[in-house]
């Protein structure tokens, strides 16, 4: 009997992989989709862009593709490590339309004489008093690239580097919220479509409250109510906000599935309603779940986006493709826009490869629907 | 008919308890204690048994979630934390900006994707249609966000054809000048998923049975898509105007933030940044309102639509 079951799930998924297989978009969407699963991988484990924080060169870097090449690099005098020094030297932009206090600013910034290695008034002190960042690295002089092949920020991070782990932590937000929505809504609505009754009646109010409220201000509300900034909280909000739409479906497939013959035997052998539900049933809708994880993510990647860049999202030490859209639309008005380019980039060619692998993987799980999501 | 709305009306009630326990669970509960975020980080056992018995909740749950729903039907949130200005006042003064922008942008928006959707239906499965259709799937996948700060520099900083920001105080001015970018840009961000959407519509209605046979009795093609076709996809089309309506007037609240718009978007980022509980809370309460009673249209409207509905 098991060996059977067995038998004809694996060939349900096989039938699943071979539909996929002929689908050229889907493949291509699949093989960028995991490109970027190895690359968060890598930078998981540090193998990459375990230094996106070093500041490698001047700030604000140009991109410059073959710049890596000749290898240019110059000597910076680095007393402190957020120093704005090649900020000033370069030419000043007009600011004057955005920005009220520009002039002021431009006025402050054009007379100071930078000769002197002492930006840091108190430098000179705190190396007497042998504060360790003084002591241990010689103030003078550090080598730093005048270019990188993407660029760099303001504070001359390499923003490849950055980019990946924007990547990391986009991505993973988006696909352990996406899991954590599923595993509440699959739940949920298991427990209602089954059982029915009160039991759905109760659910299915939860579902009315968490929907009267508009999704992006009850996530709003609950960033405002939890003081505490950090992936975690991103994900736990997500999550918890995000389940609603999974419940509805896996409610009505629940209740369908209720009435089914195999159920029935099932019941009538003495099976417990727990092992009915999640041994039995979940595995014929597990297609439908697998479907909604994948939108979930795609859904759960924009929304930490906007988050993160509102200030809302991941710590302040942290990168995300929010925080670097953040940092990107200060540095665009100066005319850096290759920071901009890279995690809008990056995040529009990982979000469209996901929404086609997973029309191709809706249309390779049910045939028979295909054509109706247009 | 009556009948059928007091149904609703009743219905209606257990939801908005739903929502007042889950506001009231998250602001009281999960935040933590109101009175030290009220009374900052220098404070005393006094102050903060003062802070607590001014806000009432010192009292048992029950009265509190009384004084809330006092609140909600009176409108009469108190003063907001970080400014002292009256929240009533505040929502009511901050609903003018974001309707400006809102109203135009949902008419031009939906008359624009339904013309569109309708125009790429026609000639559907052909290059052109498929050449949209990707289009609008890469569209899609550039963050909003990018749109708006690309489209910010290159419109208003660079070529200067808008102002960068701001606001007036007549509704012309606002209308011509502040609103027009936002609108321009906001359309544009809209328009992809929209079009996206009413064309799967239409799609669904263009293969039914009653378009071949006003096909075979010889109507033009413009007559069968634009009344034929049009007013049977007109009801899940309604349904999500009206779902994405109060939506809408939180989901501007970026572009009213890049543009400084001083409207309801905007005053809920802010207020989140400086846990203004007050000002979030009527906020919250009042869209979920406007949700249910939203929904509540979108069916009476359906009836009005298409009188084969039935309201049951």
């Amino acid at each position: 009997m098991s060996a059977a079951v067995s038998h004809y799930s694996k060939g349900f998924w096989q039938l699943t992989w071979r539909r996929l297989a002929m689908d050229r978009v889907g493949v291509v969407s699949l093989i960028i989709v995991l490109m970027f699963f190895m690359i968060i991988l890598f930078s998981a484990f540090g193998l990459i862009a375990s230094d996106w924080n070093h500041e490698v060169a001047i700030n604000d870097a140009p991109p410059d593709l073959w710049g890596i090449l000749t290898d240019k690099h110059t000597s910076v005098i680095q007393p402190s490590s957020n120093n704005t020094l090649s900020e000033i030297s370069e030419p000043l932009p007009e600011l004057s339309v955005v920005d009220p206090l520009a002039e002021d600013i431009a006025k402050l910034r054009t007379p100071i004489d930078f000769s002197s290695h002492i930006i840091d008034p108190l430098a000179d002190t705190l190396r007497d008093i042998g504060y360790s960042q003084y002591v241990s690295t010689d103030p003078t002089t550090i080598e730093k690239r005048t270019s990188l092949p993407f660029g760099g920020d303001r504070w001359g991070r390499d923003v490849l580097k950055k980019t990946i782990k924007g990547t990391q932590t986009s991505l993973f937000v988006g696909l352990t919220a996406a899991l954590l929505a599923t595993f509440l809504g699959t739940l949920f609505g298991a427990f209602a479509g089954y059982y029915g009754s009160y039991i759905d009646d109760t659910l299915n109010w939860i579902y009315s409250v968490f929907n009267a409220i508009p999704y992006l201000l009850l996530v709003l509300a609950i960033a405002a109510v939890l003081q505490k900034r950090g992936i975690a909280t991103v994900v736990l909000i997500l999550g918890l906000t995000g389940w609603t739409g999974v419940f509805r479906l896996i409610r009505a497939e629940y209740m369908k599935h209720r009435a089914r013959e195999y159920v029935m035997a099932a019941r009538a052998f003495g099976v417990s309603s727990l092992r009915i539900m999640f041994i039995h049933i979940l595995p014929n809708v597990s297609h439908i779940v697998l479907v909604e994880i994948s939108i979930l993510t795609v859904a759960f990647i924009k929304s930490e986006v906007i988050l993160s860049f509102l200030g809302f999202g991941v710590a302040v030490d942290d990168v995300s493709w929010g925080s670097m859209l953040n940092d990107a639309q200060s540095e665009l008005i100066l005319g850096h826009w290759w920071e901009l380019v890279a995690a809008g980039g990056a995040m529009a060619l990982l979000v469209t490869a996901f929404s086609l692998f997973t029309d191709a993987i809706r249309d390779a799980l049910d045939p028979k629907a295909q054509g109706a999501g247009a | 008919m009556i009948i059928y709305i007091i149904r609703r009306l009743l219905q209606i009630i257990p939801i908005m308890l739903g929502v007042v326990l889950l506001l009231f669970f998250l602001f009281n509960w999960v935040g933590g204690d109101p009175a030290y975020i009220l009374a900052g980080k220098f404070s005393n056992e006094e102050q903060i048994a003062n802070i607590r018995h001014q806000l009432g909740i010192d009292r048992p749950a029950y009265v509190q979630i009384g004084i809330f729903l006092e609140q909600i039907v009176t409108g009469d949130f108190g003063n907001s934390w970080s400014t002292g200005e009256r929240v009533s006042e505040i929502i009511l003064s901050r609903l003018g900006p974001s309707l400006t922008i809102l109203l135009p942008l949902l008419f031009i928006e939906t008359l624009l994707a339904i013309t569109l959707a309708l125009a790429v239906a026609r000639i559907r499965g052909s290059l052109t249609d498929r050449m949209i259709m990707i289009f609008c799937t890469i569209g899609m996948s550039i963050s909003i966000l990018v749109y708006i700060i690309v489209f910010q520099y290159l419109f208003a900083y660079r070529l200067g054809w808008f102002p960068v920001q701001g606001w007036g105080n007549s509704l012309r001015e606002n209308l011509f000048t502040y609103a027009m970018l936002p609108i321009l840009i906001s359309l544009m961000v809209g328009l992809a998923p929209n079009l996206r959407l009413f064309r799967s519509f239409m799609l669904d209605e263009i293969s039914q049975d009653y378009v071949r046979t006003a096909r075979a009795k010889g109507l033009s093609e413009k007559r069968i898509l634009w009344i034929h076709v049009l007013r049977n996809a007109s009801i899940p089309i309604i349904t999500y105007i009206m779902a994405a309506l109060p939506g809408l007037l939180v989901g501007a609240f970026l572009i009213e933030r890049f543009f400084s718009i001083p409207g309801i978007g905007r005053e809920v980022i802010l207020a989140v940044e400086r846990s203004d509980f007050p000002v979030i809370k009527a906020i919250t309460v009042y869209v979920a309102i406007a949700t249910i009673f939203a929904n509540l249209l979108a069916d009476l409207i359906y009836k009005a639509v298409d009188p084969r509905v039935e309201l049951k």
